[in-house]
């Protein structure tokens, strides 16, 4: 081993790959991350306000299911579901299309075929970002219900007798209450979010991040440089600018909403 | 009952916002559901079938030939056992270290004790894939490269067990209890062995939930450790007969579906306790 300054660092600031991972995190990171809270949020809300218990726990638990499931064996499934020529997907838009009613929704689906969801550059992250979004909102929406039921429902009665409809409840009583569990999981999503490997590993089969590496995370790209090319030293340099990039956006996250997600706290 | 209730709603409105709810409900379990039932089905099929159209949405008749291939392309049971082997020995270890180590934080009093807690803690902070370089060259200078010993052993002391028991030993046992047990004579491994264990146990189980199906899902690590095949586990296997040339899809299909089946039998008997372990952090936070 030889001391090399701060020259791994250089090699990856020069690398247009490294550069073309990084964007790749960000982008999969909002673009998965959003949706499993916009999602996770009001499903939570309907479940705890107008549920029984028990119907509760069977809805919650069935959408929990894909969260215990292991990431690569999720993963080889919708492998085979977004198969262009054969998988089921596009097989289900194309019958979409001769429903009845909603079949003018589906109209191009027919012509588009077949749809190469992993070999496309710009359908391939979409492609990760859904199989992400399928497997964590039901994480989400269990943390989200036991905010939801953390208040208190006397807050619901008088809000009631104010004249509050539905929505003005969920939307002026309940979202304020739960905004420690919101601020707690968008710190969840975004450390993991930002690590995402598992997905676009095995959807790209492992080959160097996809067609023209739109699926190259930062993360993806560190296995790469590590084990696939033997440089140690620059996948160290590439592991400390991750970290530092998960840390600056855990510090932008803390700075805007950790005062409001703190405050509900104590 | 409920009609009384929300009186302001007239009951038109009221059927169709229930409407709305339960086609949002049903959408989202449809979709949550859809892929499991459809990795069942295609173990069924011979690879003709799967790629016909219209999809088979039946259960085939080539489930026993499937069966036959996928032991052809992989050694199945071997690369299952070895799953199940690093999970149980993990899963043990850190129950019992983690318990241990929680209760050398709560019955002990010492220098430096809170600043090695901060320490621990901030550990957690670390994101996993940044513990990936050091790891293996941890394991590379062991000299424990291609062995499970480096997948189950390293799991047995983590900070978030540690974390854990020890928060619910705060919660669940007095101090009084300890001192009463002191006083009459028990050493501390006795007390730790035939007080506090008996007491802890539910926190054990959550440990033990969440580190077992830790290590069956694991991926990464053990992909960088492990090269030789037979050594293989489950996550691994899978991902080596994904892109063989023409892949015969109901055998890759089905070890795909055999290998989730038994967090997913697991989970029908146990959904509440491995949901409330898997957010343990979550909701107490």
């Amino acid at each position: 081993m030889q001391f090399v300054g701060l020259q791994n660092y250089i090699t990856a600031l020069d690398d247009p790959w490294f550069w073309k991972s990084l964007y790749n995190t960000l982008w999969l990171a909002i673009v998965s991350g959003v949706p499993q809270h916009i999602l996770a949020i009001p499903t939570a809300y309907i479940l705890v306000a107008t549920l029984r218990p028990m119907l509760r726990h069977i809805i919650s638990a069935t959408l929990f299911i894909p969260f215990i499931t292991s990431t690569v064996a999720v993963s080889m499934i919708f492998y085979s579901i977004y198969s262009a020529n054969t998988g089921i997907l596009n097989q289900i838009l194309v019958g979409l299309a001769q429903v009845p009613i909603i079949g003018w929704l589906f109209s191009w689906a027919p012509d588009a075929m077949p749809i190469q969801w992993l070999t496309r550059s710009d359908l391939l992250k979409p492609a990760i970002s859904a199989v992400v979004i399928w497997k964590y909102t039901g994480f989400n929406i269990l943390v989200y219900s036991a905010g939801f039921m953390t208040v208190p429902n006397q807050l619901y009665d008088a809000a009631k007798v104010d004249g509050c409809n539905r929505f003005q409840l969920f939307w002026h009583i309940a979202l304020p209450m739960i905004r420690p569990f919101i601020f707690f999981a968008l710190t969840l999503t975004i450390i993991g979010n930002l690590q995402l490997f598992e997905e676009p590993f095995i959807l790209t089969t492992g080959d160097s991040g996809g067609i023209a590496q739109s699926g190259l995370t930062t993360t993806y790209y560190l296995y790469l440089v590590g084990w696939e090319w033997l440089e140690m030293g620059s996948a160290s340099a590439i592991s400390w600018i991750l970290f530092l990039l998960i840390a600056l956006a855990t510090a932008i996250h803390f700075f805007f909403n950790g005062k409001q997600g703190m405050e509900g706290h104590r | 009952m409920q009609n009384v209730k929300r009186s302001a709603h007239t009951p038109k409105t009221q059927t169709l916002a229930r409407l709305a709810k339960l086609n949002f409900l049903a959408f989202g379990i449809v979709i949550t559901i859809f892929p499991f039932v459809w990795v069942a089905l295609m173990g069924t099929h011979t690879r003709s079938e799967i790629f016909s159209s219209p999809p088979p949405f039946y259960i085939g008749d080539n489930f026993i030939d499937n069966y036959y291939k996928l032991l052809e392309i992989m050694p199945f049971w071997l690369v299952l056992w070895n799953s199940l082997f690093i999970s149980v020995m993990g899963t043990i270890g850190a129950v019992f270290f983690c318990s241990l180590c929680a209760y050398g934080f709560f019955a002990f009093e010492f220098r430096g004790k809170n600043i090695i807690f901060t320490l621990m803690i901030a550990s957690m902070m670390v994101p996993p894939a940044l513990l990936l370089i050091p790891f293996f060259l941890t394991v590379q200078f062991l000299g424990i490269l291609d062995t499970h010993f480096a997948l189950w052993f390293p799991a047995i002391a983590n900070a978030f067990g540690i974390f854990l028991v020890r928060q619910y030993m705060v919660t669940a046992i007095s101090k009084d209890l300890l001192d009463a047990a002191k006083v009459d004579g028990a050493s501390h491994l006795r007390i730790f062995l035939v007080i506090v264990l008996p007491l802890i146990k539910p926190v054990l189980a959550t440990l033990g939930i969440v580190m077992f199906i830790g290590l069956w899902n694991n991926f990464l690590s053990p992909l960088i450790v492990l090269s030789s095949p037979d050594k293989f586990v489950l996550t691994l296997a899978l991902r080596s007969v994904q892109s063989l040339g023409d892949s015969p899809w109901g055998a890759v299909m089905l070890g795909t579906f055999l290998s989730m089946l038994p967090l997913l039998i697991a989970f029908l008997f146990f959904s509440k306790q491995i949901m409330a372990g898997l957010t343990a952090g979550a909701v107490k936070g």
